[in-house]
C-alpha cells in the first residue's frame, strides 16, 4: 500500500474514498457506490454526453480534450460493436495517480467505464493496466468479479434489461502503449505501434469498432459528475477546466505525494504550501509541470494557474499531473539526458525522426554530460529536436523534443558550463569520461 | 507444454474476453513468463500454436515489451528506477549500490541465480521516490540502507 | 467514383474520391518523395519523407496517408517542407554506414537519391554508429542491418504480397530490426521480392552481391524460361570470357504481366546458363565414344543419315521429339521441318496439359480464354486442381492479390489443402481423382454429386455452391492437368452458362502452350488443325504426308520393334523425364540437341550444343495464351540456337531454305539479337532503318521471318506486331483454331515441378540446389533482444 498524504487545500472528489477500504464492494456501496450507474441507467445517452461535456471534464491522460465532446464523436449507428477502453497504462515519468485510483477505488473506474458505455451505446469495456502494476490487476480482477457476482455487470444489470461486460487486460512494459492507438494494438495482441489517423478511434477503434478511450482518472471522475451534476463539477475549476486533479508531487520537495487539488490551483502554492517547499535550504530551479513530456518551467515561471489553458499560455502543458520539482543542485544537462534516455528506450521505432532522433540526441547528450561537448552540439541538439517536433508519426516524438527544446533554451548557460574538457559542475567527483572515438 | 492449472484456467477465461484469439497474447506471455521464468523456445512454440500465430509474430511481440524476456533471469529481478523523479532523490546511487552489492550490472544475473538487476524506466512510484521493484513488489522511499535490508530479506526468503 | 477537386502547388487537379494525395500528385507529374509508401501495399506513414503542407492543418501532413478531399489546397514544396525532408535524410544517415562504394545498391539506391536531392551532405553526427554484423538468411538473401532504413517494404511484400509472412520486426526503438522467421535464417518461398523492393542495400541477393556495379550492366527484358506463367524478367548481363554472362534477374521496371513479381526461378535460376557442364561443341559418337567435332562435320553427318533413312525407309522411320522450352518460332519450324523435310508426322513432345481437348471444347467460342492480367482483375475465380503457389507462382500472385486488393471471390477445389485456400471464399477438399466428377457435376450431371459428397460437404452444400458459382459474372475458370479430355468439355459446358466466363488451362513449362499451339503433335498441325483436314496448310505444304503420325509412346514401340531408325530430339529429355527405356534409342541414329549431356543426349550419336531461351530471340506463349517476346541476353560461344540448327540441317539435307523460312519479305527484321550482336550494332541499324521507313532485310536465321508465317497461318495469333515488338504481351486465343482433338488422357504427364525445381534445367542451377539443401537447416542460438 502506498502512503497517502493530505493537505487542507485538497478537494477530494476522485480520491474521496482513498484509504477507506472501498476495494471491498460492500464498503464501496456504503460510500455511495454504484449509485451513479443506477442513475445513468435512467438517463438518455445524449443527456449523459451533455452532462459530461458541460462539466468541463477534460482528459486526464495528458492531452486535455473535452471528454463529453470526445464521446459525441462516436457514431450512433455502427455495424461493428462499440467499445470503451480505460487507459491505465500510466507510464509518463512523474505520474503515479492512476495507480492510486486502481488501488483504492477500483469500482469507481468500473462505474466510469459503464457510464461511458451507456453514453455511446457500447456494452463492452476493457480496463488496460500496465504490466508493472500486477497487484492492481489482481485488485481489478476481484472488483470486476464482485460486480458480476452482484449483478452490477453482466446481463440485465440492476434489473434494467441492459447488459454490460468489463474485462481487465494487462500490459507488459511499454510506455508507447499508453498512446491511444498503440494501446488498441497492444490490446489486440500486437506490437504497440500507433495507427494511422484518421480514422480516429471513436470511429474505427478496437477490432474496427468505434471506441472511446479515456484515462483512468477521467473515467473515475465521471460517476461523481453524474451524481453531483455538471455545474457542481465545472465550478470546482476555472472556466472550461472542470473538476479537480490528482497532482503527483515528486522530486526536491519537502512533502511529496499525490494531492487532489482543484483545477487551476497555483503551481507556486502547490510547491511551497502543499508540498512544503524545497528541502535542505535549497532553491527552486525548474519544474516539470505535467510529466516528462512537457516543456519545463523555470523558478520564475511557476506563479501560474494549473489548468490546461493557463499552462498552454505559459508555454507548457498541464499534461498528466506529474509535477517534478528540481532544486538548484540539479544538473539540467543530466536531467535532459535522463529524459532523452527514456524516450530513446520507449520509442516504438516506427518512424525515422523519433527512432533516429532520440538515439542521436541521447548519444550527444551523453557525450556532452561527460565532458565531450562541443559548442556546436548545443545548436545541434536544438536543431535535432526542432526537426522532430511536429513531424513524427505519433506525439512521442514531440514529447521527447519539447522538454529538450525548453531545457536548451532556458538553461543554455548550463550547457556552456559543460563544454569540452570541463567536468560536470554538479557532480561531486566531477569526472570527465573519455571523448568518443569519432570526435572531430 | 504443461502449465499450471491456474494458468490454464486464466488462459481459458481470457480467451472468452475478446473477439479475436490473439488479443490475449500480451498478458498471456507475462503470465507464462511468471511461471516458467522466461519465454523459452518451447513456450513460444506452444503459445504461437494455441493462438494460431507464427512463432515470428510471437517473437516480434515479445521483443517489443520490456518486461518480456527470452532469457532466464534470477529468481528475484531487482528493478531500480532511475527516471527523473527517482534520479532527483538518489535513484542512480541506489542502482550503483545494488551493482556493487550484487556484483552485477544492468541485465546481469548473480552466479547463484538468485538476483538479476535491471535499470528501469519510471515505475509509477514518483511521489515515493526513489523506488525499486523486486519481481512485482514495490519498494519505495528507499535509501541505500533500506535497499540492503530488502535484498537481505529476499535472500533469506530464498533459503527458507 | 466521383472526382474530387483539389489544388496542388497552384494547379487545379481532379482525381477520383479515395485517391491518396501522393498518387494524386504523381498523376500530375509532381513527385513527392517516399521510402515507405509503396503502391498496393498497406500504408505506413513511417518514413515521413512525403510531408506536405495541407492548408488548414497545423502540422505538415504525410501525403501517403492523406486521402484527398474536396477543396484541399496542397503545397508540396517550400522551405519548411524541404527542411523537413532534409532532416529525415540526415537522421537516417546518422546511423547509416555510408558504405556506398561497396554496396550492391550503390547507384540504384533511393537513399542516395534522396541525399542528393535534399542536400543532406553535411555530417552533424559524430557518435560511433550502431553496428551489427551482416547476416546471411538464406543462400539468396543477405541482410545488412546498418543499411536498413526500416521502411517495412520487405515485411509487407512478403506478408501481404506473397502471403508468406517470413519477415517481421524485432525489438523496438532504435534497436528495431527486420527479422527472419527462423531466428537466424529464412524459411520461405525465396522469391527475393524483399530484395527487389528494398530501396537501399540492406537486403542483397546471394546470387548477385559484389559481382558488378549497376552501371556496368546491360539490361535485357525477356521472358522467363522456367514455368508456364511467362513472367517478364529483366536480365542484366556483362561481358565474360565465354560470351555474355547473365549476372542478375529482376523486374524493376514492372513492365510485364507480372508487374513487380518474380519467383525464385525467374529471379535467380538463370545460372544454369553458366554451368560448367554446358556443351559448347558438337559431339559425334566415334568408336562408341562421344567425341568433340565441328559443326560442319555434324551437319554433314546428320544431313546424310536423315536423308538416307527417309529415302530408304520413308519418313515414318524417323521420330521427332520437340521441346516445351524452345520458342514458338522454333517449335513451328521444327514441325514444319519434320513434315516437309523429314516427311514425317511422327512428332510429339512431353505433354503436360490437354490443350488439344481444350481447343476442341472452345472451338467456336470467341474470347473465352483469360489472360494473366484478367486473373488479377476478375471479380471471381474458380480454381480446380493444381497448386499454383508451387507450380504457377505468378498465377498464384495474381489470384492472391486480386483477392486482397479487389476483393475477388475465390473458389478452390483441390485434393490437397493448397496454400491458396487461405484466400478462398470457399475451399472444398475433394478426393484425388474426383476432379472429373466435379466438372461433370458442375456441367449439370446430377448423378456425379454422389462421388463428391463427404462428411464435410453435403449434397445440399454442393448444390448451393454450384448455384453460387452459376450466379457469378466474369468468372475465370482455371484448371490443372487433373482435368483432361471430356472433363474439359464438361467444364466448358458449365462455363458457357455463366456470363463472360473465361478459362485458363494450366500446362507446366515455359512454352508448353506454344509447343501445343505450334503443332508438336502427330495428328495436329499448328492451330490444332487435324493433319487429315489441314485446310489452308495443304495449300502451302503440298508435299506433306497424308496420314497422321505416331505419338511418342508409339514411336518408342516402333523403335523397339526396329522400325523407327532415326530420332531427332530437340530440347527434350524423354529418357530422364518420361522414364522411357533407353533401349528404344539404342538401334537408331539419334540426334540430340541440348544444353547438357542429359540422360537422352548421352546415348545419342550426335549431340548438338544448343543455346537456351536467354540466348536467343523469338516468342513464348504462356499457359494463358499471352504471347510475349523472348530476347537474347546471354551468349555462350560455340552454341547455336535451335532455330539456326534446324535450318542448317534442312540445308544439309538439300532442302530449299526459302521454302522453310520465308525470309526476306517480312515487315521487320531480327534486331540483331539472334546473331549475337551484343554490341548493339544491329540494333542501331534496325532502329535507324525503321525510323526511315525502310524495310530491313531478314536472314533465314531470323525467327521473326517465321513469326510472319505463324501470324498468317495460326489462328489466334493475329495480334498486333507493333505492340508485341514494343514489349507488350498480346493475348492469343484458341477459339478460332482447327478444332483440336481428344487424345488418350494418359499421354499427359505432369512435370511435377515445384517452386524450387525446373525439370532437367533445374538440376543445373546451383542456386536452386543450394536453396533446396538449405531448407532443412535448423536455427542457431538467438541473439539477445534489445535492452
Ligand atoms: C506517447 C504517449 C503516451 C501516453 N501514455 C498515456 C498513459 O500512460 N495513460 C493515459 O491515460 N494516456 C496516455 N496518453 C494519452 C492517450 O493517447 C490518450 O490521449 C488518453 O488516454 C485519452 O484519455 P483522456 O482523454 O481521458 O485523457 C499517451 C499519449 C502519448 C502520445
Ligand atoms: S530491409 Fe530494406 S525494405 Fe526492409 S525495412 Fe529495411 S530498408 Fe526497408
Ligand atoms: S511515404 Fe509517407 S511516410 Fe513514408
Amino acid at each position: 500500500m502506498t502512503d497517502l498524504v493530505s493537505h487542507p487545500d485538497e478537494v477530494r472528489v476522485v480520491s474521496k474514498r482513498f484509504g477507506k477500504g472501498a476495494t471491498n464492494i460492500d464498503r464501496y456501496l456504503e460510500l455511495d457506490g454504484y449509485k451513479a450507474v443506477q442513475k445513468a441507467l435512467g438517463m438518455q445517452p445524449d443527456v449523459i454526453v451533455n452532462e459530461v461535456k458541460n462539466s468541463g471534464l477534460r482528459g486526464r491522460g495528458g492531452a486535455g480534450f473535452n471528454t463529453g465532446m470526445k464521446w459525441s464523436f462516436v457514431p450512433k449507428q455502427s455495424a461493428k460493436p462499440k467499445y470503451v477502453l480505460c487507459n491505465g497504462d500510466e507510464s509518463e515519468p512523474g505520474t503515479c495517480k492512476d495507480r492510486l485510483i486502481f488501488e483504492h477505488d477500483p469500482h469507481a473506474v468500473i462505474e466510469g467505464v459503464m457510464i461511458a458505455g451507456f453514453a455511446v451505446g457500447s456494452t463492452t469495456g476493457y480496463i488496460y493496466i500496465r504490466g508493472e502494476y500486477r497487484y492492481l490487476l489482481e485488485i481489478m480482477q476481484k472488483a470486476i468479479g464482485d460486480a458480476y457476482a452482484r449483478g452490477f455487470l453482466g446481463k440485465n444489470i440492476f434489473g434494467s434489461g441492459r447488459n454490460f461486460d468489463i474485462y481487465w487486460h494487462g500490459g507488459a512494459g511499454a510506455y508507447e502503449v499508453g498512446e491511444e492507438s498503440a494501446l488498441m494494438e497492444s490490446l489486440e495482441g500486437k506490437r504497440g505501434i500507433p495507427r494511422i489517423r484518421p480514422p480516429f478511434p471513436a470511429v474505427v477503434g478496437l477490432w474496427g469498432g468505434p471506441t472511446v478511450i479515456n484515462n483512468a482518472e477521467t473515467l473515475a471522475s465521471v460517476p461523481h459528475i453524474i451524481l453531483g451534476g455538471a455545474d457542481w463539477f465545472a465550478n470546482l475549476g476555472p472556466p472550461k477546466n472542470g473538476g479537480t486533479r490528482l497532482f503527483c508531487l515528486s522530486g526536491h520537495v519537502e512533502r511529496p505525494g499525490v494531492y487532489e487539488l482543484p483545477m487551476g490551483y497555483n503551481l507556486k502554492k502547490m510547491i511551497y504550501e502543499v508540498g512544503g517547499g524545497i528541502p535542505n535550504g535549497h532553491k527552486l530551479k525548474a519544474v516539470v509541470p505535467g510529466g516528462s513530456s512537457c516543456p519545463l518551467l523555470t523558478a520564475d515561471e511557476v506563479d501560474v494557474s494549473m489548468d490546461f489553458d493557463s499552462m498552454m499560455k505559459a508555454g507548457s502543458m498541464l499534461g498528466s499531473g506529474g509535477v517534478v520539482i528540481c532544486d538548484d543542485t540539479t544538473c539540467m544537462v543530466k536531467f535532459a539526458l535522463r529524459i532523452m534516455k527514456f524516450y530513446r528506450h520507449e520509442s516504438c521505432g516506427w518512424c525515422i525522426p523519433c527512432r533516429e532522433g532520440t538515439d542521436w540526441l541521447e548519444k550527444t547528450l551523453t557525450r556532452f554530460h561527460s565532458g565531450g561537448g562541443l559548442k556546436k552540439d548545443i545548436d545541434n541538439i536544438q536543431y535535432l529536436s526542432e526537426n522532430m517536433l511536429g513531424r513524427t508519426f505519433c506525439p512521442l516524438g514531440d514529447a521527447a523534443a519539447m522538454p529538450t527544446i525548453s531545457i536548451v533554451k532556458k538553461f543554455r548557460k548550463e550547457f556552456e558550463d559543460h563544454l569540452q574538457g570541463r567536468p560536470c559542475p554538479f557532480e561531486k567527483e566531477g569526472k570527465i569520461e573519455q571523448l568518443p572515438v569519432m570526435a572531430v | 507444454m504443461k502449465f499450471s492449472d491456474q494458468f490454464e484456467q486464466r488462459f481459458a477465461e481470457m480467451l472468452t474476453h475478446y473477439p479475436t484469439k490473439r488479443s490475449v497474447l500480451v498478458p498471456t506471455l507475462l503470465f507464462v513468463q511468471d511461471e516458467v521464468g522466461y519465454l523459452s523456445d518451447e513456450v513460444i512454440e506452444e503459445i504461437a500454436q494455441r493462438l494460431d500465430l507464427t512463432e515470428l509474430e510471437v517473437r516480434n511481440v515479445i521483443s517489443y515489451y520490456s518486461m518480456l524476456t527470452t532469457r532466464p533471469r534470477g529468481k528475484y529481478n531487482v528493478q531500480v528506477c532511475t527516471n527523473i523523479a527517482c534520479l532527483l532523490r538518489g535513484g542512480e546511487e541506489l542502482l550503483e549500490h545494488c551493482e556493487t552489492k550484487l556484483g552485477i550490472g544492468h541485465k546481469g544475473t548473480t552466479a547463484d541465480g538468485l538476483f538479476s538487476l535491471e535499470e528501469v524506466e519510471c515505475i509509477g512510484a514518483c511521489s515515493w521516490a526513489p523506488a525499486a521493484q523486486v519481481n512485482y513488489d514495490f519498494h519505495e522511499n528507499l535509501t541505500v540502507h533500506k535497499m540492503d535490508k530488502v535484498l537481505d530479506e529476499y535472500k533469506k526468503r530464498a533459503t527458507q | 467514383m466521383a472526382d474530387v477537386n483539389i489544388t496542388i502547388d497552384g494547379k487545379k487537379v481532379a482525381a477520383p474520391a479515395g485517391t491518396l494525395l501522393i498518387e494524386a500528385c504523381k498523376n500530375v507529374g509532381i513527385e513527392v518523395p517516399s521510402f515507405c509508401y509503396y503502391p498496393n501495399l498497406s500504408l505506413q506513414g513511417a518514413c515521413r519523407m512525403c510531408l506536405v503542407k495541407v492548408e488548414k492543418m497545423p502540422k505538415l501532413q504525410t501525403a501517403c496517408t492523406t486521402v484527398i478531399s474536396e477543396g484541399m489546397i496542397v503545397t508540396t514544396n517550400s522551405d519548411e517542407i524541404h527542411q523537413a525532408r532534409k532532416s529525415m535524410v540526415e537522421l537516417l544517415l546518422g546511423n547509416h554506414p555510408l558504405d556506398c562504394p561497396v554496396c550492391d545498391a550503390g547507384g540504384e539506391c533511393e537513399l542516395q537519391d534522396m541525399a542528393f536531392s535534399y542536400g543532406a551532405a553535411e555530417s552533424k553526427y559524430m557518435e560511433p554508429k550502431n553496428h551489427k554484423e551482416e547476416q546471411q538468411w538464406s543462400p539468396v538473401v543477405y541482410f545488412d542491418r546498418p543499411r536498413c532504413i526500416l521502411c517495412y517494404r520487405c515485411v509487407r511484400v512478403c506478408g501481404e504480397g506473397m502471403d508468406v509472412w517470413a519477415l517481421g520486426v524485432q525489438n523496438r526503438g532504435v534497436s528495431s530490426i527486420i527479422a527472419p522467421n527462423r531466428e537466424d535464417h529464412l524459411q520461405c518461398e525465396e522469391c527475393g521480392m524483399c530484395i527487389d523492393i528494398c530501396p537501399v542495400g540492406a537486403l542483397t541477393s546471394g546470387a548477385y552481391r559484389y559481382k558488378t556495379r549497376p552501371w556496368e550492366m546491360k539490361h535485357v527484358g525477356t521472358t522467363c524460361t522456367h514455368c508456364a506463367d511467362g513472367c517478364k524478367t529483366t536480365l542484366a548481363v556483362r561481358r565474360a570470357d565465354t560470351g555474355m554472362e547473365i549476372v542478375r534477374g529482376d523486374n524493376r521496371d514492372k513492365s510485364g504481366i507480372n508487374g513487380d513479381f518474380l519467383c525464385i526461378k525467374g529471379r535467380y535460376a538463370f545460372d544454369f546458363a553458366h554451368h560448367a557442364e554446358r556443351l559448347a561443341q558438337p559431339l559425334i559418337r566415334k568408336e562408341g565414344r562421344l567425341t568433340p567435332s565441328t559443326w560442319e562435320e555434324a551437319f554433314e553427318l546428320i544431313g546424310r543419315r536423315f536423308t538416307e533413312i527417309r529415302d530408304r525407309d520413308g519418313g515414318q522411320a524417323i521420330g521427332v521429339v520437340g521441346s516445351n522450352r524452345t520458342t514458338n518460332e522454333e517449335s513451328y519450324l521444327l514441325q514444319k521441318f519434320s513434315r516437309l523435310v523429314l516427311q514425317t508426322h511422327n512428332i510429339d513432345h512431353h505433354r503436360t496439359a490437354d490443350f488439344p481437348a481444350f481447343a476442341a471444347a472452345l472451338s467456336g467460342k470467341p474470347d473465352s480464354t483469360a489472360s494473366m492480367r484478367d486473373v488479377f482483375n476478375a471479380p471471381a475465380i474458380l480454381l480446380i486442381g493444381s497448386d499454383p503457389t508451387e507450380q504457377h507462382p505468378l498465377l498464384a500472385w495474381q489470384i492472391r492479390n486480386n483477392v486482397r486488393l479487389h476483393r475477388a471471390r475465390l473458389y478452390v477445389f483441390n485434393s490437397q489443402a493448397i496454400k491458396l485456400r487461405r484466400q478462398a471464399t470457399a475451399f472444398m477438399q475433394i478426393s484425388a481423382g474426383m476432379e472429373g466428377k466435379l466438372a461433370a457435376f458442375l456441367s449439370g450431371e446430377e448423378s456425379s454429386v454422389e462421388a463428391l459428397v463427404s462428411q464435410a460437404i453435403s449434397r445440399d452444400a454442393w448444390i448451393a455452391l454450384r448455384d453460387k458459382l452459376r450466379s457469378e459474372q466474369g468468372l475465370v475458370i482455371i484448371f490443372g492437368s487433373e482435368l483432361r479430355g471430356s472433363d474439359i468439355s464438361s467444364l466448358v459446358k458449365f462455363g458457357s452458362g455463366i456470363k463472360e466466363a473465361k478459362f485458363v488451362c494450366l500446362g507446366d513449362y515455359s512454352n508448353s502452350r506454344g509447343a501445343a499451339d505450334m503443332g508438336l503433335y502427330p495428328d495436329l498441325l499448328p492451330g490444332y488443325h487435324r493433319v487429315t483436314d489441314a485446310g489452308k496448310f495443304h495449300d502451302h505444304w503440298v508435299a506433306m504426308p497424308q496420314a497422321a503420325g505416331l505419338t511418342l509412346p508409339a514411336m518408342v514401340d516402333s523403335a523397339t520393334a526396329g522400325k523407327l531408325k532415326g530420332w531427332y530430339v530437340v530440347g527434350a529429355n524423354p529418357i530422364g523425364r518420361l522414364a522411357i527405356d533407353p533401349f528404344a534409342f539404342s538401334r537408331s541414329f539419334v540426334v540430340a540437341q541440348d544444353m547438357f549431356l542429359t540422360e537422352t543426349a548421352v546415348i545419342a550419336d550426335v549431340v548438338l550444343p544448343a543455346a537456351n531461351a536467354y540466348e536467343k530471340s523469338g516468342t513464348f506463349t504462356n499457359t494463358c495464351g499471352d504471347l510475349q517476346l523472348v530476347k537474347k541476353a546471354g551468349e555462350l560461344t560455340g552454341t547455336k540456337s535451335d532455330f539456326e540448327i534446324i535450318v542448317r540441317i534442312a540445308d544439309a539435307m538439300g532442302y530449299d531454305i526459302g521454302k522453310l523460312v520465308p525470309f526476306g519479305r517480312g515487315i521487320t527484321a531480327d534486331m540483331g539479337q539472334s546473331r549475337g550482336a551484343q554490341s548493339g550494332e544491329a540494333d542501331r541499324h534496325a532502329v535507324w532503318l525503321e525510323a526511315h521507313g525502310l524495310e530491313p532485310k531478314m536472314s533465314p536465321f531470323d525467327p521473326m521471318a517465321i513469326l510472319d508465317e505463324i501470324q498468317r497461318l495460326v489462328l489466334g495469333y493475329e495480334v498486333s506486331r507493333m505492340d508485341l515488338l514494343a514489349g507488350n504481351d498480346q493475348h492469343t486465343t484458341l477459339s478460332g483454331g482447327g478444332g483440336g482433338a481428344l487424345h488418350d488422357p494418359n499421354l499427359i504427364v505432369p512435370a511435377h515441378d515445384d517452386l524450387f525445381s525446373s525439370g532437367t534445367l533445374g538440376r543445373y542451377s546451383r542456386i536452386l540446389n543450394s536453396v533446396i539443401e538449405n531448407r532443412h537447416k535448423q536455427p542457431e542460438e538467438t541473439e539477445v533482444a534489445a535492452d
